[in-house]
């Protein structure tokens, strides 16, 4: 076991709330009768159907194929009947709308023929990426970026550490608790993978240290793999946001990754313990990504705890399951108190970046309107990134959005601990998202307006082109024509006689 | 059904702008208590004046901006302008003085400039200033403290003298005289030395007498909200240090020119400014840095306008110089970002 090596600036220590949903083991979820699984559950292109309305699918069946590179596959998480391809809600903020396969389930939950690979040093790292991407495995601590990419270190780089983010620093999300409780082997056959494909050097696990039952497990699977070299858990502090990627770096290695850049500039790369599980699930046993484990939690769930819960389950099925005190339509939180987003709709399905249902929350932000900025500057004491969001609140305010820029807007984590000690209670974050949407919205339209202006200006050019082209032609043509007139005059004179044919020629032209 | 935000994050803290103010009045009640010991109970009526006149004139520029009453006027940001003034001005000022000054900083400094949190400057302070200079009299004629005059006045006297600005038939002078601060740039300049003039009844250890506790419960207050972390130490430490480095300077090179470091360390109302006024975060610079920049200009250039300047105390000019600086100082001591190269 290995210590911190540093520390983050700022940050807060929050009520945890993680006791909550840990008293019972993962259960599963039972199968509701209809799964909604959206095309998209991943950062990149959408997946493209491959099954038709009417196909029956196995469990673990390919029901939508990647298309280009960010993008994984979709399964059908059980055995059933294609019953619709078409748009419904699906979770995200906004209440949008997306393409969604819809699977009316049988009940039986008949696997399709699986191959586990027995050996997976036998495979290459690029068949271990292959693997991942069909089994469509996605990050699954609430990003959902495709994880064979970030299995890939590519030709420029190589990989120092492989750091495996077990922090969970989010109040009430416990689902990266239970599993490394739960399933600490599997994640160490994941990570034993993960490291094979990225040929890393040492792998670090990192855990917070509110967690000591996730921790002494995972202690325990590692010691019983005396063979294994550079692996090592690290113990760090309890202090939201320490499990942003950006911030668990600073703390586990000392280094930062630079401004606009990725962790593997510096030769890391972080993945989430579920994520090695579902890898070691692929790899080993065959598995495609199905299911996620949900945390449902909250101060009106009467049943809290994590559920091993296959995707497209409506999450209102979820909600009853656990038996709550929502009302139909209430709006619940996907993902963290802090980070996450609030939704609204009973059909909205689990998807792959569920990673916790929260109904009630304690210490809830007011709605009400804010008081104004009085620049007290306790915001920029708690930002991880050193930032100033008084500042940057007030330019946004004032839509100056250059100088957001100077004051350093694009390396806002959106973490939210400024808004969490405002005394005035402003929403910053929402203002920083604003003023982010505000100057990409721009920099498109700059973008299209320059390709306007190009494509105007290359028409003129042409125009230009093909007038002087024009020009030149006519004046070839007149110069011929003045030609031949001279050549006709010539011959005129030496040979009248042809004067005749040459006046029924026009005649000859207007039939 | 919970109504929260439709954006994260959904959690708050128990932080409030009403709490602030509330604890920033809290640690005010020693040195008030100070200050009623040695002026007597004036400075509670003076209180009350300037809050009537500030929340008055609150809701008054609330009305006329169309700005609703409840959430402003209860966020006590008008009542602690009002308080800091109160206590700044000379104890048995006509009670006219104080209207005047809170409705100015109120309605000028504060409200003109958008209400709460987008004044440039310090409101009591441009009160303060504004009265210093038309009535430099009244501004400049603070009671001696109560041990060496017969009586502090009491309840009706007070009140008689700030209501009609005599006590049985005596004028308001009678009663009043320079204060320590004042004497001592007075006495210098009648070639005088510090240590002399130092050594006369009205002074006491360091400073005048008195007026070197009302400073230190002061200082005790402000660091009860350093505690409570609702300021931060840099203002206040970078403004003492200033003034001690220039002091220190001046005192080893000539020590004619003034008075002790520590003479000005505890006299007028430097701790006051140090850690009540200075401290104002919508005035002040807002990052760390650009907070001990300011508190250092402050406490120079108290020092430099309390001996060469002609005012005999300078809190509210220094700090009112030092907020034209801001948005300069703020821009360039912006922190080193995460992952900046």
């Amino acid at each position: 076991m290995r210590s911190p090596v540093s520390d983050f600036p700022g940050g807060l220590h929050l009520p945890g709330h993680k006791k909550r949903s840990t008293q019972t083991p993962i259960h599963k979820t039972p199968i509701s009768k209809q799964l909604i699984l959206p095309l998209q559950q991943h950062i990149g292109e959408a997946a493209v159907p491959i099954v038709d309305v009417g196909d029956l699918v196995l469990k673990g069946q390919r029901i939508a194929r990647a298309e280009g590179h960010v993008s994984v596959c979709l399964h059908a998480p059980t055995s059933g009947k294609i019953i619709a391809i078409e748009e419904r809600p699906i979770p995200h903020p906004s209440g949008l709308s997306a393409p969604c396969v819809i699977i009316e389930t049988d009940g039986e939950d008949n696997w399709l023929e699986r191959h586990p690979v027995a050996d997976f040093r036998q495979l290459s790292a690029h068949e271990i990426r292959q693997i991942v991407r069909d089994a469509g495995i996605v990050g699954l601590g609430g990003a959902g970026f495709p994880s064979f990419i970030k299995l890939n270190p590519g030709v420029h780089h190589s990989v120092d550490t492989l750091l495996i983010n077990g922090a969970e620093c989010e109040p009430y999300i416990t689902c990266d608790t239970m599993i490394m409780r739960e399933r600490a082997e599997g994640i160490l056959d994941g990570i034993e993978i993960m490291r094979y494909a990225l040929n890393a050097g040492e792998v670090i696990i990192a855990i917070e240290d509110n967690k000591p039952a996730s921790i002494s497990a995972m202690q325990l699977a590692l010691a019983a793999r005396p063979q294994w070299q550079n692996v090592d858990i690290v113990v760090i502090p309890t202090r939201y946001p320490t499990g942003g990627e950006k911030q668990l770096i600073q703390v586990v290695t000392g280094k930062q990754v630079p401004s606009n850049g990725l962790p593997i500039d510096i030769g890391i790369v972080c993945h989430n313990p579920g994520t090695a599980y579902a890898v070691c699930r692929a790899v080993k046993y065959g598995e495609p990504l199905i299911s996620r484990i949900v945390t449902v939690t909250g101060t009106d769930v009467k049943h809290c705890g994590n559920f091993e819960t296959l995707f497209g389950t409506p999450i209102s099925d979820l909600l009853n399951f656990c038996e709550t005190k929502r009302q139909p339509d209430e709006p619940f939180i996907q993902g963290g108190p802090m980070m996450g987003y609030s939704l609204a709709g009973d059909q909205l399905p689990i998807t792959k970046t569920a990673n916790c249902i929260l109904v009630g929350v304690e210490d809830v932000a007011p709605a009400n309107e804010p008081l104004p900025c009085i620049r007290c500057g306790d915001c920029a004491d708690v930002c991880p990134a050193s930032l100033l969001p008084q500042q940057i609140y007030w330019y946004s305010r004032a839509k100056e959005f250059d100088t957001t820029r100077d004051y350093k807007l694009f390396d806002c984590i959106e973490c939210g601990c400024c808004d969490y000690v405002c005394p005035s209670k402003i929403p910053l974050v929402s203002y920083f998202r604003f003023a982010k949407t505000e100057i990409m919205n721009q920099e498109r339209e700059q973008r299209k307006s320059d390709l306007a202006r190009e494509r105007h200006e290359s028409r003129l050019e042409r125009l230009e082109r093909e007038r002087l082209e024009k020009e030149q032609r006519q004046a070839q043509r007149k110069a011929a024509l003045e030609a031949s007139k001279k050549a006709a005059a010539n011959k005129e004179k030496a040979a009248p006689a042809d004067n005749a044919t040459e006046t029924e020629s026009p005649a000859e032209e207007k039939n | 059904m919970p109504i929260f935000r439709l954006s994260p994050p959904f959690l708050a803290g128990s932080s409030r702008v009403t709490l602030h103010m509330i604890q920033v009045l809290l640690a005010l009640i020693p040195a008030v208590i100070a200050m009623v010991y040695f002026f007597g109970p004036a400075v509670l009526i003076n209180i009350v004046i300037a809050v009537v006149a500030a929340l008055v004139s609150e809701a008054l520029m609330l009305k006329l901006r169309s700005r609703p009453l409840k959430p402003f006027l209860s966020d006590g940001s008008a009542t602690v302008t009002a308080v800091l003034l109160a206590i700044a001005i000379p104890p048995l000022s006509p009670w006219w003085l104080t209207v005047i000054g809170v409705s100015f900083s109120i309605i000028f400094a504060k409200h003109l400039y958008g209400g709460l949190g987008y004044n440039p400057f310090n409101p009591a302070m441009i009160g303060y200033a504004l009265l210093l200079i038309s009535f430099p009299v009244e501004m400049t004629t603070w009671l001696p403290v109560n041990n060496l005059a017969d009586q502090a006045p009491g309840w009706l006297a007070s009140l008689q003298v700030i209501l009609t600005g005599q006590y049985q038939g005596m004028a308001m002078d009678a009663f009043s005289g320079a204060t320590p601060l004042d004497h001592m740039k007075t006495q210098i300049s009648m070639m005088r030395s510090p240590e002399y003039v130092a050594s006369k009844p009205m002074y006491g250890l360091f400073g005048g007498l008195g007026w070197e506790w009302i400073n230190i419960w002061f200082a005790l207050g402000g660091l009860w909200l350093m505690y409570r972390k609702i300021i931060s130490w840099h203002v206040p430490m970078a403004m003492i240090g200033g003034l001690l480095a220039i002091s220190t300077i001046t005192w080893l090179i000539a020590p004619q020119v003034s008075g002790s470091p520590l003479f000005h360390l505890v006299s007028g109302g430097f701790m006051l400014g140090a850690f009540f006024i200075a401290t104002d975060p919508v005035s002040g610079s807002t990052t760390l840095r650009g907070r001990i920049v300011f508190g250092a200009g402050v406490g120079v250039l108290v020092y430099i306008i309390r001996v060469w300047g002609g005012y005999p105390d300078a809190v509210a000019f220094a700090v009112i110089m030092m907020n034209m600086l801001v948005p300069l100082i703020d821009y360039y001591t912006q922190p080193k970002v995460y992952g900046a190269r």
